[in-house]
């Protein structure tokens, strides 16, 4: 697969695209965020520096879930009480988009579900609330909210510049997980499924000094 | 870019705090004046600060990693909680060990029973077990042990949340043995965690620890029992024993020659004070060398008889002697109708060879207090001879025997139950003393 390159239109520097659908990506040299267009790369953003985060994952980190390698191409990072919390964008073989959130190293893989669910707007949900989605039964356990603190790298949407995000994590008897997005004005739901770090396989992790 | 594990001051007492959570850590414990400090500020916010009447000592030191689960884990945190029952404190110390790559797990610690606990994402399923409240997860069914309300008492090192002394949090505790399930409240969310009991030794040997663990004491919410699996099996082992053993005695009955080789009826006369014995006619005893059964029956009511009896091979001579007594006795008083003895009497001589045989008989009666001024009736008896039958004693002796091992192991396998609920809520209450 040939990877789109291009150049980024702040510095001139090399941007390649490893996610043929990305729709926005960070430049690596002068931290623009840039968005494709038809045409070429709008720079309409900048990020500030992120600050030192504790997730062993990074851009290019690769692994294996359900039988299909994935790597590591963006991500977004938020704050809320409990530290940073870090949304991983993945790119999986067969080209599908997915994300591994990551907070104090619990990890759940999870994905856009497009399904015909009805979502309530974000002032009617609280925790304890209940979803029936494909016979699996959902209950809201915490309502978050977070503060965006940047982006980096490909993502399949436009995202920056955001402040408070709310969120709402939902579980269920079995080990399932979702997420309400209430980022954008339709909000936005995401399913997955926790799972082991030994269990996702990855390669080219950060290190920790004596680990 | 990695961050260094930090070394930073402690604004209280400007003490050195190590910080080994790379940032994964929202509280720290300075060792040396005990700040808890907010290790999410570049200045280390006292968060609270606490006196300890004394200082307590992890058993397994702040900084040391141990092989689990395949994984190194370091010891970053400790601990100590207690909860009040009857106004009495129990306290438990916990360990949080961390590896940046896993993320958090935790050690608990109470009167030497070691529980290795990690953070479950899943709710486990409200049901019931017998009645009782219980938990499902992952196929499993927890019976609900304790509900506390249980404080934090002691910390010390790191913490993946903003810890207090004198934070409290209601805990409840199902058990699986050797699982254990527990959900804690913090903030209105409900946390959940699965631990599995560990030996101290395992704790030992997983951390390199010198010398010995602490011997633990008493009996476990989650500690397996010794008394591994459930009577059950040892009952149905039991059972499928004393059927084999019925069978074979079935078995027995059916291949055994089991035949009368001889009866006949008699008479006897206890007017006459002269020899009364005599021989029977000579029977055949076939078959292999067996045992032979003579049952002597009579008509004896209110008296008794003696019999002097001989079982004489014909070709050889060779005999065998035995003397019975058979005596029955009845009447009818204030407790009603009684009765004392038997009229008759068997008895079994084994390792007959086949051969002709007779019987040399003897009976011998006399008058006792009762009966002197009373006319002796005629006494009636038969005597009859079985060849090879079946000895029932030894198969009545023989299942209990077979059953006493479930037996005792249901007696053990309650015994220890009984110990592990006895900490429980459901203790019973009445009774026990502790």
């Amino acid at each position: 697969m040939s990877q789109p390159r291009s150049n980024c239109p702040n510095c001139g520097g090399t941007i390649v695209f490893r996610f043929s659908s990305a729709v926005q990506t960070t430049c690596e040299y002068c931290r623009s965020i840039l968005v494709r267009t038809d045409v070429d790369l709008k720079k309409v953003g900048e990020v500030a520096d992120l600050p030192p985060d504790p997730s062993p994952i990074q851009l290019g980190t690769e692994g294996i879930y359900r039988n299909k390698a994935f790597v590591v191409v963006g991500r977004i990072l938020y704050e809320y009480e409990q530290g940073g919390w870090n949304e991983w964008h993945l790119m999986f073989q067969d080209g599908v988009s997915g994300w591994l959130s990551d907070a104090q190293a619990e990890y759940a893989v999870s994905a856009l579900s497009k399904g015909p669910a009805k979502l309530p707007p974000s002032q009617n949900i609280y925790k304890g609330l209940s979803f029936q989605w494909d016979g699996t039964i959902y209950t809201i356990s915490t309502v978050t909210r977070a503060r965006y603190v940047g982006v980096q790298g490909e993502l399949p949407f436009e995202y920056w510049d955001k402040s408070e995000v709310q969120f709402a994590d939902l579980r269920s008897v079995t080990g399932h997980f979702a997420t309400i997005d209430y980022s954008e004005e339709t909000p936005l739901l995401f399913r997955g499924e926790f799972v082991e770090f030994d269990e996702l396989r990855l390669k080219n992790l950060r290190s920790f000094e004596g680990w | 870019m990695t961050p260094k594990p930090q070394a930073s001051f402690c604004p209280n007492c400007g003490g050195s705090i190590e910080l080994r959570g790379f940032g994964q850590s929202l509280s720290a414990v300075c060792v040396q004046c005990l700040s808890i400090l907010d290790t999410k500020t570049p200045t280390l916010t006292i968060l609270q600060q606490f006196q300890a009447r004394e200082r307590i000592l992890p058993l397994i030191p702040l900084g040391k990693r141990g092989k689990l689960h395949g994984g190194e884990y370091e010891v970053i945190g400790f601990q100590v909680r207690e909860i009040l029952v009857d106004s009495v404190a129990y306290q438990w110390h916990e360990y949080v060990l961390f590896n940046p790559f896993k993320g958090f797990r935790y050690l608990t610690q109470y009167d030497g029973h070691w529980t290795d606990v990690k953070p479950i994402k899943a709710i486990p399923e409200k049901t019931t077990k017998s009645g009782k409240k219980a938990v499902r997860y992952l196929g499993s069914t927890y019976s609900h042990f304790q509900s506390a309300t249980a404080s934090t008492v002691y910390v010390l090192g790191e913490f993946p949340w903003r810890v207090r002394v004198g934070e409290t949090n209601q805990v409840e505790d199902y058990v699986s043995p050797p699982r254990m399930l527990s959900s804690e409240a913090t903030e209105g969310e409900e946390v959940w965690s699965l631990g599995e009991y560990k030996d101290g030794s395992e704790i030992w040997r997983a951390f390199k620890i010198g010398g010995s663990p602490p011997k633990p004491v008493g009996v476990y919410a989650n500690q397996p029992s010794p008394h591994s699996g459930k009577p059950t099996e040892s009952w149905i082992l039991g059972l499928i024993l004393v059927s084999l053993l019925l069978f074979t005695m079935l078995l027995a009955r059916v291949f055994m020659f089991n035949r009368e080789v001889f009866q006949q009826d008699y008479t006897y006369f206890p007017g006459d004070r002269g020899e009364a014995s005599f021989v029977t006619p000579i029977f055949d005893v076939p078959g292999r060398t067996s045992n032979v059964e003579v049952k002597v029956t009579t008509n004896v009511e209110n008296a008794w008889i003696f019999f002097n009896l001989a079982l004489i091979n014909d070709d050889t001579g060779e005999a065998r002697d035995w003397g019975r007594e058979i005596s029955y006795y009845r009447g009818r008083d204030s407790d009603g109708n009684w009765s004392e003895g038997s009229t008759s009497d068997s008895t079994i001589l084994p390792s007959v060879p086949a051969g002709r045989y007779y019987l040399r008989v003897e009976p011998e009666w006399s008058p006792d207090g009762s009966t002197t001024m009373q006319v002796a009736k005629n006494i009636q008896y038969s005597l009859m001879v079985r060849r090879d039958v079946t000895i029932l004693w030894p198969y009545l002796v023989a299942v209990p025997l077979l059953l006493l091992p479930a037996l005792f192991r249901t007696i053990q396998y309650w015994g220890f139950e009984q110990k592990r609920w006895q900490e429980s809520d459901y203790s019973g209450g009445g009774g026990e003393d502790d």
